[in-house]
């Protein structure tokens, strides 16, 4: 518990990570997939009030990949996560210092609307929300609809697209005007996921989308999680270790607010460079 | 008594050995306490029903059904007809829904999503003093200060652009039907506004995150995540204030203008089935004018009873109907 306090200079550059030195621009290595990063968080510190939850994380979110948020409950992961897409603000006084900068720009430029970058970085919640008075079929393209498209082949086409990607539409292609509330858990989560992915987002942010769910539809939702990596960045909170093993290229653990570590979830899983990590993967804590 | 045969039997008393078997006595007295509370409640609606309908015999006996479809209202002649009285209880109750409902919902939607937090609770104190201001007073107002202005102003301002239709023409009074709306909007703003506040407090923030997180504007959020998700409650708000409408007295009373006369137009005075019994119940010196009144009464207590019944059906067929997919 006291080595907390003793990792100050807070920033741990992970080292590890082949996107870190592409977007630094230096040597990039031939084994890394020369994509820009999705999002570089840089010295971000979040507030609410006078409460301070994140403190000068930086990490870059490489895209097309799956990247894991994993720490004890309360350690700041969600509103690391709700960061990524302004959703944090939504709590009255909540304050941020740094950057999070987002294909080339800071998403917290005074010049950038919310609303747009929200279009652009969906999410999913723990609990499963969908519209109570929308069908399956209008909570799919409730999205849609919002940003004005209003071609009815296309939305058609949306909505198997997005059902079938949320491995949801042979389960529900002929009930898609019945109630989305009518479904199970499990239907209603990929349901949410298929409500996000409509939109063509470019990152799909996920707050411990299966924590509310029995093991199969858990084991459902990961099997969908790494299907949705191969077109989107895919940044998953969990506070469910082997999830975050089972699941992810990179894992980024936090503790009391602070990036202990951040590397490939394999190297975070086996050789962990941060005493903390190691407490924490072997269950010394947490 | 054991749930499943243990092999065998400790000699030492288990814990649960020692507890004492659960009573059923406290969840019969609680059964049968609320039931008879419950039906004390439904006893109470039948027993004003049929003193009302008792109080009347006579005149329903003598009147019958030209009682509900005849104007002339003359105690000297003995002739009693309520149908000016239905019409003036319908109008300035659909008028005062007209002004106080958009007004209400629209408080509420501000004072829940889009308020800054600082100003929301002085604006529920005030709108809850509105609500503590005793019926006489607002009448008075109504009097002195809303029926002078409405003549002055916004009265010959209507006239002058509805004047084509019926119900903005002929001479202006100051007290009329539209007066009486006004006032009874007025009596009513502040329950519907607090009901639909808590109505739209209690739409979870995982509704409004979920079309939040789909790039909606504040706007749209409001739209799709709350409003259609309490339209229920908010239509439940409304026909509280439907109740409070059809039976408010004493200030519609002072600006209606107490005239038993059916007219399309909104300037002209009317006059509604509570004012009615207030103003006349202590002239009525003739047994069928007593009844008559009692009479009125007792279509009051349908016409609210009705108007709740025919609400539960609108919220009951509202649940069943989701609007099919847009798609197919
Ligand atoms: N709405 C809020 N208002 C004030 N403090 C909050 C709020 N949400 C979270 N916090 C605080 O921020 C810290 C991090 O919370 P959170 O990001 O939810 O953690 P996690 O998701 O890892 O469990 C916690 O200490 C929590 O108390
Ligand atoms: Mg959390």
């Amino acid at each position: 518990m006291e080595s907390a306090a003793i990792i100050d200079p807070p920033m741990i550059t992970p080292v590890s990570s082949p996107q870190q030195q592409v977007a630094s621009g230096s040597e990039p290595t031939a084994a890394a997939p020369e994509r820009p990063p999705a999002f570089e968080v840089e010295r971000l510190s979040i507030f609410y009030g006078e409460k301070k939850a994140i403190e000068n994380v930086t990490l870059t979110i490489p895209s097309k990949m799956i990247t894991a948020i994993i720490g004890p409950s309360g350690c700041g992961k969600s509103t690391l996560l709700r960061s990524l897409n302004r959703m944090h603000e939504l709590v009255p006084q909540t304050r941020i210092e740094g950057k999070v900068v987002f294909a080339g720009e800071d998403i917290y430029a005074p010049h950038i609307d919310p609303v747009v970058v929200r279009r652009r970085i969906g999410m999913v919640f723990q609990k499963s929300n969908p519209f109570p008075t929308m069908s399956i079929a209008e909570n799919v393209l409730v999205g849609l609809k919002l940003n004005g498209v209003r071609d009815r082949a296309f939305l058609r086409e949306r909505l198997e697209q997005s059902l079938r990607m949320a491995a949801l539409w042979d389960e529900v292609k002929n009930d898609l005007h019945k109630p989305g509330i009518s479904l199970s858990g499990g239907q209603q989560q990929r349901l949410c996921i298929a409500r996000a992915i409509a939109v063509e987002p470019e990152v799909l942010l996920m707050d411990e989308p299966a924590s509310a769910l029995d093991p199969i539809a858990t084991a459902k939702i990961e099997e969908l999680i790494h299907e949705l990596s191969s077109n989107y960045t895919v940044v998953i909170v969990t506070h469910n270790m082997q999830q975050a093993g089972r699941c992810s290229d990179y894992t980024a653990f936090l503790y009391l607010g602070r990036l202990i570590e951040f590397a490939a979830t394999t190297k975070i899983f086996t050789n962990p460079s941060e005493r903390q990590t190691e407490d924490y993967i072997t269950g010394r804590f947490g | 008594m054991p749930i499943a045969v243990a092999p065998e039997r400790p000699a030492v008393r288990s814990t649960i050995d020692r507890m004492a078997p659960p009573s059923g006595l406290g969840d019969k007295v609680f059964k049968w306490f609320t039931l008879a509370m419950a039906l004390a409640v439904v006893a109470l609606v039948f027993l004003v029903g049929w003193q009302l309908a008792r109080g009347s015999s006579l005149a329903i006996h003598r009147f019958g059904f030209h009682f509900l479809a005849t104007s002339t209202w003359d105690p000297v002649a003995e002739q009693f007809g309520a149908l000016p009285f239905i019409y003036g209880t319908a109008v300035s109750s659909l008028i005062a829904l007209i002004i106080a409902v958009p007004l209400s919902i629209a408080t509420a939607v501000y004072l829940t999503e889009l308020a800054p937090l600082w100003i929301r609770q002085p604006i529920v104190s005030l709108i809850e003093m509105l609500a503590a201001i005793p019926s006489v007073i607002l009448g008075l107002w109504g009097i002195f200060v809303m029926i002078p202005w409405l003549r002055d102003h916004p009265f010959p301002f209507l006239k002058k652009i509805f004047g084509w239709t019926p119900f903005f023409s002929g001479p202006i009074y100051g007290v009329s039907m539209l007066a009486g709306g006004i006032i009874i909007a007025v009596m009513i703003l502040p329950i519907i506004t607090s009901v639909s506040r808590e109505i739209l407090r209690s739409v979870p923030n995982l509704q409004r995150e979920a079309a939040y997180a789909l790039g909606a504007t504040r706007w749209e959020v409001t739209r799709i995540a709350v409003l259609s998700y309490a339209k229920k409650g908010l239509f439940g708000a409304v026909i509280l204030g439907l109740g409070r409408a059809l039976g408010e007295t004493m200030a519609v009373t002072m600006v209606i203008g107490n005239t038993p006369q059916i007219r399309a137009s909104l300037f002209a005075p009317g006059y509604t089935l509570a004012s009615v019994i207030a103003n006349e119940f202590t002239e009525a010196t003739t047994d069928v004018y007593l009844q008559a009144l009692f009479e009125i009464g007792l279509v009051l207590f349908g016409i609210t009873i009705l108007a709740n019944l025919l609400a539960q059906l609108l919220l009951k067929t509202m649940g069943s109907t989701i609007k099919s997919g847009a798609v197919q």
